[in-house]
């Protein structure tokens, strides 16, 4: 029973790489907004999960959160966004998408080469969901890196964060001020980020931020 | 006399899954036309397809050689003994000892490279197209299916089909996360060699949408029959591989009474009417992908397989 | 006594080679000279089969007074030299039966005849020597006869080059593999291979040897980056020649990295393994990728012969890792995967380009893209060459797939490696292993699909005829031979136990016994196959059905136009190409591998010129590794060029100048 429970905190895990996957697999914008609510959902049940194990209630709260904030109300805020500026629909990738997911396969294995041998006394289960999370958070850079447009880098950049919660409530220390700073530094980024989407958009007509190279001034 | 009785479940399995083949194949059409609000054919329909294939006379091309007449029994036999490997409702099969996962894989391969050629023999573009389109998804599906049965082979420590099921039926598995990710890549490789929707529409009448129709375009009468009768079987392996793997509760082993094997037989049938509900729903919330996009598609089942795979090897003696 | 019957037999075909000289330029000598390899070939596979069959396999070796008078030259017959001489000479046999045949149609027997029975001489003596002089003499010997059948057509286009890049790597090789022998025998300079065998060399001094051995007999097998040269010289040399050269000679290749690297050099690091594997697995993906893009039917096998060089390659790789763990019944396994696959590549390359030669000998071409429904004019050959290249798609009951699956068990024991590199090289291995088989299914349709089927695309295809008897027995006796290695696959692996044993010191548990000839390699309850009953099966099935259709159904059959959706053209230029069929895998997989590039020139409205399609690709290893180099040789030629024409003063003070330094050497050092 207690290896069941276990299981099932590493399946989540899992589970949330296989969406960061997915995210990486995405080409059109409202189906990365879905799939990104699905990330959300993913890490908010294994927080959950986490608190009934570890039976630490506010780690309740840290779930409710992140489904309320990041499955819910910011795909539903950026799917406005995108609607309202009027941006172009599908997501221009600077390799393909098979060699994307060729790194993203380097980038697990590296963080498994990294993670396993670090945390030898741990746990197995313990190590795995480090290394998943680091995985994570590797894939939510690649995603960054590897995407052209404005609001799939806003989405990586969520996803990043997504991926040291997970850590977080694996490793059994996250204590609730922590997380609610780490959220609230999220927030402004967040609206940081709409700003400047909102007046690039007026200036230039478009966040590619590839055309927006032309802009840059002097280049050498 | 225990010899006896298993050669018979090989050959009661064999029957099976022959005669199940059609019916599945009209059961997911039979749903899919309800999801549209339609009535659709009835679902024993494809059985009467085949009888009125089988009984009309087969239109041959000029050129056509001894290639295109030999295709489809060929396909059909190595689907057939392919299928008749499968555990359906009881494990232990009398000949699961001639051929393991790898070799059913291989089979399946054989059968694939029978129907390209036959694709190529009449000589027009519309052949040429399902050929090359379907050894270009081959080309992605078969690594991912590798890496799906090296997965499961690390876990279980064998290749034998029967083991793994009795393996992944006992207490030991527990949930493991490259157990999810083959069963993802085992769905995803499914689609793709089955040709349904997203990869390939079986419904569709233009010639430039298809693959595996475009490869048995120039068959007719029995022939067709024949190799429509394999792609059934084909629809049916997959389905009893993921529910003997995946889904393994009922299935009876070898050696014991009818009473197991007759609620075997239930649960296998209840799993086939689950799996295929669920396909045909997802065919008709699904559109079809572009060719190209297929290619991601697969490549991303591969490296699901693989990160199952690499899982596995990382931890086995961590 | 096997091996003086051995090393007669070289010296009869020998003895061939030079009445080849002397011989007239008339039929009789031509028939005369393949019936006597022929024989001399049979014979030397019978004595090397009784040599791997006893048990166990007795040793002899003998040293003649020929060659550097301290050293004589020594010979060996033990079991690994058993194997490979099964194959060499198997080859051979085959190679001179279809000789009888397409001999006859050579136009300049003069070129060809002398060097073919000295090039099956040679690679007998390499496989047969025992100490580095001998061997690398033959070794070059065996290069050598092989250019100058290159060169035999030599004012065919692109001949010429090939034959002078075949030179250069063959070369290179040589004085790679000199340089690793003189590593090994030390400053002591014992050179017979038992004084190497005895002697215990350092480490760095073994790295060195297993990196240049990889260079040298790589660059003989097709290790990418160094196999630039096969898919040239292979294509260029006449038929039977290039089935020997890709299904022999390369295998004489992996025997001299065998002999080096699991006999000579003692016991194996575990990162030899690592990189043996990656060689190999880059390869197979390699070689079938590139492969898949060619329409000349001899260059694809040719560059298919490379993907099978990296299958051999990863299961050599596997049992230097598993060996370096200490796990040698999991070595014993791979390196009998890898054995079996070598016996196998060269039975199915050799029916592949025997099938090829009788297409190029029936139309005069060699462009898939002339040629089409060929299996209505050559019906034997086509049946033949079917054989062929379902056996090497690795699919069941032939050859092929035994290999493949020995391969595969191997790598799911890796698990238990425990250094971690190869924990994720290894699964990383495989799934290009996979990737390959399933390109090489792929490749073989197109190849098959294209020449063989359809309609035909030009003249020449139209009237082709049927080959002669000698080259369709040689063909049909390969195609048999698959079958029964596919089907009885027990018999083929108790024959490698000895040369694993000798190797290792581990072997197979025997499989003769086992009920129904089934084939269980580690545990029965871990895997097993049934070749045979997988193959009764299948074809009962088909013809039960057949019969049973045809019986109680219908059995009419009329023949009309094709269907083609209702298109009423059917003009042949409207099939798919050998180019067409690879555009998917092109799109998929070339833009990574070759950086392809499609470019299509439309003419504007009006214009009645056609619109044109280029496919462009680089092949990287020869852009990234070959190119620089061929442009500083120029360069520094170029600059160099400048001596010639400088005064005799200069000369003079060259040679005064280099005279003196030569002086202050000699002064300092002392």
């Amino acid at each position: 029973m207690d290896r069941l429970v276990l299981d099932v905190a590493h399946l989540f895990a899992g589970g949330l790489v296989l969406v960061s996957f997915l995210l990486l697999y995405q080409d059109r914008m409202f189906g990365l907004l879905n799939t990104f609510a699905l990330h959300a959902l993913v890490v908010s049940l294994s927080v959950a999960w986490q608190a009934y194990i570890q039976l630490a209630p506010h780690l309740y709260i840290t779930a409710a959160i992140a489904l309320v904030v990041k499955a819910i109300i910011i795909p539903v805020a950026l799917h406005r966004i995108i609607v309202r500026l009027g941006i172009h629909r599908t997501i221009e990738t600077v390799v393909g998408i098979g060699q994307t997911m060729l790194a993203g396969i380097a980038l697990v294995a590296l963080s498994i080469l990294v993670m396993l041998p670090i945390t030898a006394e741990a746990g197995t289960l313990a190590r795995e969901d480090l290394a998943f999370s680091l995985s994570v958070i590797l894939l939510g850079l690649l995603m960054m890196i590897s995407r052209r447009n404005a609001v799939s880098q806003v989405i990586g950049f969520m996803s990043i964060e997504n991926g040291l919660i997970l850590a977080a409530t694996a490793a059994k220390g996250m204590p609730l001020v922590v997380e609610i700073s780490v959220a609230f530094s999220i927030l402004i980024a967040l609206i940081v980020i709409g700003i400047f989407l909102f007046r690039i958009r007026e200036r230039f007509d478009t966040v590619d931020v590839h055309a927006l190279e032309r802009f840059r001034g002097e280049q050498l | 006399m225990a010899l006896i009785l298993d050669v018979l479940v090989q050959f009661v399995q064999l029957a099976l899954v022959l005669s199940l083949a059609p019916l599945l194949t009209g059961y997911i059409r039979k749903v899919k036309s309800h999801l549209l609000r339609r009535r659709g054919p009835s679902v024993l329909q494809p059985y009467r397809d085949l009888f009125k294939l089988l009984r009309k006379e087969v239109v041959l091309a000029e050129n056509a050689s001894w290639v295109f007449r030999v295709a489809p029994y060929i396909v059909f036999a190595t689907m057939l003994i392919a299928a008749a490997l499968v555990p359906t409702f009881a494990t232990g099969l009398v000949f699961s000892p001639a051929a393991d996962l790898i070799a059913i894989v291989a089979l399946l391969g054989s059968a694939r490279f029978a129907l390209a050629l036959a694709g190529l023999d009449v000589g027009t573009s519309f052949g040429g197209i399902g050929s090359s389109r379907e050894m270009m998804i081959a080309s992605l599906a078969e690594p991912a299916m590798l890496m799906i049965v090296f997965t499961l082979s690390l876990l279980a420590g064998s290749t034998q089909l029967s083991s793994v099921s009795a393996f992944l039926h006992g207490p030991e598995v527990g949930l493991r996360v490259s157990l999810a990710m083959a069963l993802v890549g085992l769905i995803m490789v499914a689609i793709a060699e089955n040709a349904r929707i997203p990869v390939d529409n079986p419904a569709t009448h233009l010639e430039l949408t298809m693959i595996h129709e475009a490869m048995i375009l120039e068959y007719s009468g029995r022939h067709l029959a024949v190799i429509e009768a394999a792609a059934s079987l084909k629809l049916l392996l997959y389905l009893s591989l993921i529910g003997c793997v995946f889904v393994p509760w009922g299935v009876a082993t070898a050696g014991q009474g009818f009473g197991a094997f007759a609620v075997g037989l239930i649960a296998y049938i209840v799993k086939l009417a689950v799996g295929g509900f669920l396909l045909a729903v997802f065919e008709t919330v699904t559109a079809k992908m572009r060719v190209f996009r297929v290619s991601d598609f697969l490549g991303a089942a591969l490296m699901l397989g693989f990160l199952a795979a690499l899982l596995l090897f990382v931890s086995q003696s961590v | 006594m096997g091996l003086t019957i051995l090393l007669s037999c070289a010296g009869i075909l020998l003895g061939a080679s030079v009445a080849a000289v002397l011989g007239a330029r008339s039929k009789t000598t031509t028939s005369l000279v393949y019936a006597i390899a022929l024989v001399a070939s049979t014979v030397a596979l019978g004595t090397a089969c009784s040599i791997l069959l006893t048990d166990p396999p007795a040793i002899e070796s003998v040293q003649l007074p020929i060659g550097l008078p301290w050293l004589g030259a020594h010979f060996r017959l033990d079991a690994l030299s058993g194997l490979f001489l099964v194959v060499t000479n198997l080859g051979s046999a085959i190679a001179s039966l279809y000789g009888l045949g397409y001999g006859q149609h050579e136009q300049a027997p003069g070129r060809v005849l002398p060097f073919y029975p000295a090039f099956l001489a040679a690679m007998n003596l390499v496989v047969l020597a025992d100490d580095a002089f001998t061997f690398l003499l033959t070794w070059e010997f065996m290069s050598l006869t092989s250019w100058a059948l290159v060169m035999a057509h030599h004012r065919h286009v692109g001949n010429a080059k090939a034959g002078y890049i075949y030179l250069l790597m063959a070369s290179f090789g040589t004085l790679s593999l000199l340089l690793a022998l003189g590593l090994l025998a030390g400053p002591g300079g014992g050179y017979g291979f038992d004084a190497i065998r005895s002697a215990t060399a350092a480490p760095g001094v073994t790295a060195a040897v297993l990196a240049l051995t990889l260079i040298g007999a790589g660059s003989k097998a097709g290790l990418v980056p160094l196999h630039v040269w096969l898919p040239l010289a292979h294509p260029a040399a006449p038929s039977h020649v290039s089935a020997l050269m890709s299904g022999v000679m390369t295998k004489v290749a992996v025997y001299g990295f065998v002999r080096i690297v699991f006999d000579l050099l003692g016991a194996p690091g575990w990162w030899w393994g690592a990189v043996v594997l990656t060689l190999g697995g880059v390869t197979a993906v390699l070689g079938v990728l590139y492969a898949l893009m060619q329409h000349d039917l001899k260059r694809l096998l040719a560059y298919h012969t490379v993907e099978n060089i990296g299958i051999i390659f990863i299961g050599l790789g596997l049992a230097l890792a598993f060996q370096a763990n200490d796990m040698r019944w999991a070595a014993a396994l791979a390196l009998t995967a890898a054995l079996f696959h070598v016996f196998n590549h060269s039975v199915f390359k050799s029916l592949l380009f025997f099938g090829s030669g009788a297409v190029l000998t029936a139309t005069g071409e060699r462009d898939m893209e002339r040629l089409g429904g060929l299996i209505h004019r050559m019906p034997l050959t086509a049946f033949a060459f079917l054989v062929g290249s379902t056996a090497i798609s690795a699919l069941p009951p032939f050859n092929g797939f035994v290999s493949e699956w020995l391969t595969f068990q191997a790598i799911l024991l890796s698990p238990k490696l425990p250094q971690w590199l190869l924990k994720f090289l290894v699964p990383a291995v495989g799934a290009m292993l996979a990737l390959s088989a399933a390109l090489a299914a792929g490749c073989f349709v197109k190849a098959f699909g294209v020449t063989f089927l359809g309609r035909s695309r030009s003249s020449v295809a139209q009237h082709a005829k049927e080959t002669d008897v000698f080259s369709l027995s040689a063909m049909f006796a390969l195609a048999l031979l698959c079958l029964i290695a596919g089907v009885v696959p027990g018999y083929f692996m108790d024959a490698l136990a000895p040369v694993t044993h000798q190797l290792i010191g581990a072997q197979l548990p025997p499989q003769e016994h086992l009920r129904w000839l089934t084939i269980v390699p580690i545990a029965e309850n871990r895997s097993s196959y049934n070749g045979l009953l997988l193959f009764v099966l299948i074809a009962t099935s088909a013809w039960l059905a057949a019969y049973l259709i045809h019986f109680w159904a219908s059995q009419q059959v009329r023949r009309s136009a094709a269907w083609d959706c209702g298109f009423p053209d059917a003009s042949p230029v409207t099939q798919y190409t050998a180019d067409s069929f690879a555009q998917p895998i092109r799109r998929v997989f070339g833009t990574l591998a070759f950086h392809a590039r499609e470019e299509v020139h439309m003419p504007p409205p009006g214009d009645m010129r056609p619109a044109t399609f280029h496919a462009h690709l680089r092949d990287l290893a020869w852009d990234t590794l070959y190119a620089p180099v061929e442009r500083f040789v120029g360069s520094a030629a170029d600059r160099l060029n400048r001596v010639q024409s400088w005064t005799i003063r200069a000369y003079l003070t060259l040679v005064f100048g280099a005279v003196v330094v030569l002086l202050a050497v000699l002064a300092v050092w002392h």
